[in-house]
């Protein structure tokens, strides 16, 4: 909630704020007066058979910011992103877009990133992006869409399917915000990325965000959440926590044990039962206070301290709680 | 059966490519004292020295590559890259896609030969090894797939039920044990094909990308695994495109385009980082947008050595800050844009 988006681009911007001045303006017109959110779920729930994949969630994603969505697989996480871009029907509740029901309308004013990259193999990147822009109807205002970036254009004639991966993603990303889109759907967008490729993606991405797009992005690693200004984490097709990092780390501690030889307590630690995770050469028990697990490594020769959980930690706590299968780990 | 067989190491004029191998690139920016080949010292592993490839009976053993080269055509897949992997310790290799890490851990495990240089590994029956397909039959259900495993290690029907089912239960996967390996989703095949390389407890696990496209969930239970195998003894080397993944591992090796990046613990990496780091809010001004990066909602920029420090707030590099910077002065050095002092810090 900072004043100014442009400086804190990954900060959640006040929903009744415009899009950005010189920020993308849509193809399909401009936003509706009175902006609210540009994607809005409000207790949404989809069903297949007897399984509810998604459960009563809300979720809203304004324009200026990066929401983050977490969860494991099975979480909901690809039933509810296949709401937002319309296909599939919501059993219960609402699914709004640009203040609208999800349409082709709607689906023009989304860059939908997904896992495999949605390219063309057989075509050059600048073959993509010009077919891109036709299905989108890109520039129909007479305005010439983006096209390929100068760093691209190398590659000319080479299909995409012969370009390395981390090249193909970089033309993914281009297709997808070459009809400036409104809102971005970005399904794990930095895998198998290389950290300088990785910063240089998100710097693609809060660009964005800072001109005025709004940012729905999933991912499996939590180091990237720092770059998301809200979290939404699912599980069981539920949403169980959301709020900046910070908030949902909330007051969570864990235990790390340093020993002189940490496969020792490592064993000492399973055999008590508790939950226990390698970081170097310390150990991480969550869940557990200190002096209980002092009294686990016996008299092995370790210090034991307590520390702020990690994301990833109370990811755990939160996930693993709700789905029951705390049990079986 | 724990002798390093004629030393395994390349066979001479093998895979091969360019005699007199690519140089004159410039180096990495962390390349540390004594080189990757010396086993790295610390709390549980080899007391420090100058121990090489081969244990001495009172140290752990340690296993590992010595300056090795692979070409693909023209182009070095790995160049002159040394790394130990000790027992009881685990060693993640961090690079994206084309870094040369699936070549690496090829060359580590057995399943190609180096083009130049050294490679120390135990017998193949002490080796496990997950390739990146995870290597496990889809039409063998999960119990089928252990058994064949274990059988093919010598392993007694009797230890092998009483390994798996350990692992499996612990795993999340014990209700798994019927289902054919095919059906199971992405984290469930990478987890049991990682059980299938550790079930015989070999003195060498190679984990070529464990948790790519892993859920954080059964990232857990992997990365329980990995602890449970290097608590037994195991040398563990795993590769991923994560530093969060990798700062778990005692000794982290970053690859990028075949050469080494920085070698070490993450503390050593870190400290090893020439220049200085600074946090900014707003866009850097163009003399120094090619040495920002975004991160956590500010900017990061790199001042080299000697440049002098601009404006914003002195910021303590993490393992994620260090690789990058790595990355970037790489990139500017090759580009001509950077001269580093010796080529390193």
């Amino acid at each position: 909630m900072t004043a100014g988006g442009a400086v804190s681009p990954g900060r959640a911007v006040s929903p009744g704020r415009a899009v950005a001045p010189g920020g993308a303006v849509s193809p399909g017109g401009p936003i509706p007066s009175g902006s609210g959110p540009l994607a809005r779920c409000v207790a949404v729930t989809c069903r297949f058979g007897q399984l509810t994949a998604v459960d009563q969630v809300d979720l809203r994603v304004n324009s200026g910011e990066i929401v983050g969505l977490l969860g494991a697989n099975g979480a909901g996480k690809t039933t509810l992103i296949r709401l937002l871009l319309g296909l599939l029907p919501a059993s219960e509740g609402e699914v709004a877009l640009f203040g609208a029901e999800p349409s082709r309308e709607t689906r023009r004013r989304i860059g939908y990133l997904p896992q495999g990259l949605g390219l063309y193999d057989d075509l050059t990147p600048a073959e993509n992006l010009e077919f891109s822009a036709a299905v989108f109807g890109g520039g129909r205002d007479g305005d010439k869409p983006p096209g390929l970036p100068a760093a691209l254009r190398s590659y000319g004639d080479t299909v995409v399917g012969s370009l390395p991966l981390g090249v193909q993603r970089r033309v993914a990303f281009a297709q997808v915000l070459s009809h400036r889109p409104d809102l971005l759907i970005l399904d794990e967008p930095t895998s198998g990325v290389d950290p300088l490729g990785r910063a240089r993606l998100w710097d693609t991405i809060t660009d964005a965000a800072a001109a005025g797009a709004g940012v729905l992005v999933t991912t499996h690693h939590l180091e990237e959440a720092g770059e998301c200004g809200r979290l939404v984490i699912m599980a069981g097709g539920a949403v169980v926590a959301h709020g900046a990092a910070a908030e949902i780390i909330g007051a969570a501690r864990v235990s790390v044990v340093t020993a002189a030889s940490w496969t020792a307590a490592f064993t000492a630690l399973e055999r008590a039962g508790l939950l226990v995770a390698l970081a170097g050469r310390s150990l991480r028990v969550p869940g557990s206070a200190p002096e209980e697990v002092r009294r686990a490594l016996g008299g092995i020769d370790a210090s034991v301290q307590e520390a702020p959980a990690t994301l990833e930690e109370r990811f755990f706590q939160l996930t693993l709680s709700t789905s029951g299968t705390g049990a079986a780990r | 059966m724990t002798g390093s067989p004629g030393g395994v190491s390349g066979p001479p004029g093998g895979v091969s490519g360019p005699p007199g191998g690519v140089s004159g690139q410039p180096g990495g920016v962390s390349r540390p004292r004594g080189g990757a080949s010396r086993p790295p010292g610390g709390v549980n592993g080899p007391a420090g020295g100058g121990a090489g490839l081969t244990g001495d009976g009172t140290r752990p053993v340690s296993w590992g590559l010595r300056e090795v080269s692979v070409w693909h055509q023209n182009s070095p897949a790995l160049d002159r890259v040394s790394l130990a992997a000790t027992a009881g310790q685990v060693t993640a290799v961090v690079g994206g896609d084309g870094a040369g890490k699936t070549t690496l851990l090829r060359c580590l495990a057995g399943a190609q030969a180096p083009g130049t240089g050294q490679v120390s590994r135990p017998d193949a029956r002490q080796i496990g090894y997950l390739p990146a397909s995870s290597g496990i039959y889809p039409d063998l259900t999960v119990a089928e797939n252990l058994a064949f495993r274990a059988a093919a290690y010598g392993l007694t029907a009797a230890r092998a039920r009483e390994q798996a089912a350990e692992y499996l239960g612990r795993a999340g996967l014990a209700t798994a044990r019927d289902r054919l390996a095919g059906q199971l989703s992405g984290g469930m095949r990478q987890k049991l094909g990682m059980i299938a390389a550790m079930v015989h407890r070999p003195q060498l696990l190679v984990l070529d990308e464990p948790s790519t496209g892993v859920d954080p969930v059964s990232r857990s239970d992997l990365w329980w695994l990995i602890a449970r195998a290097a608590a037994g003894g195991s040398a563990v080397v795993f590769s991923t495109s994560y530093l969060d993944e990798a700062e778990r591992a005692a000794i982290v090796l970053a690859l990028d385009d075949g050469r080494e990046l920085a070698i070490g613990t993450p503390e050593e990496i870190v400290a090893a980082i020439p220049g200085t780091l600074r946090a900014v809010t707003e866009r850097p001004a163009a003399q120094d947008e090619r040495r920002a990066w975004r991160r956590g909602g500010r900017w990061r920029i790199w001042d080299p050595p000697g440049s002098g420090a601009g404006a914003g707030e002195p910021i303590r590099p993490d393992l994620q800050d260090a690789v990058t910077i790595a990355a970037l002065a790489r990139e500017l050095q090759l580009a001509g844009e950077l001269q580093l002092a010796g080529g390193a810090a």
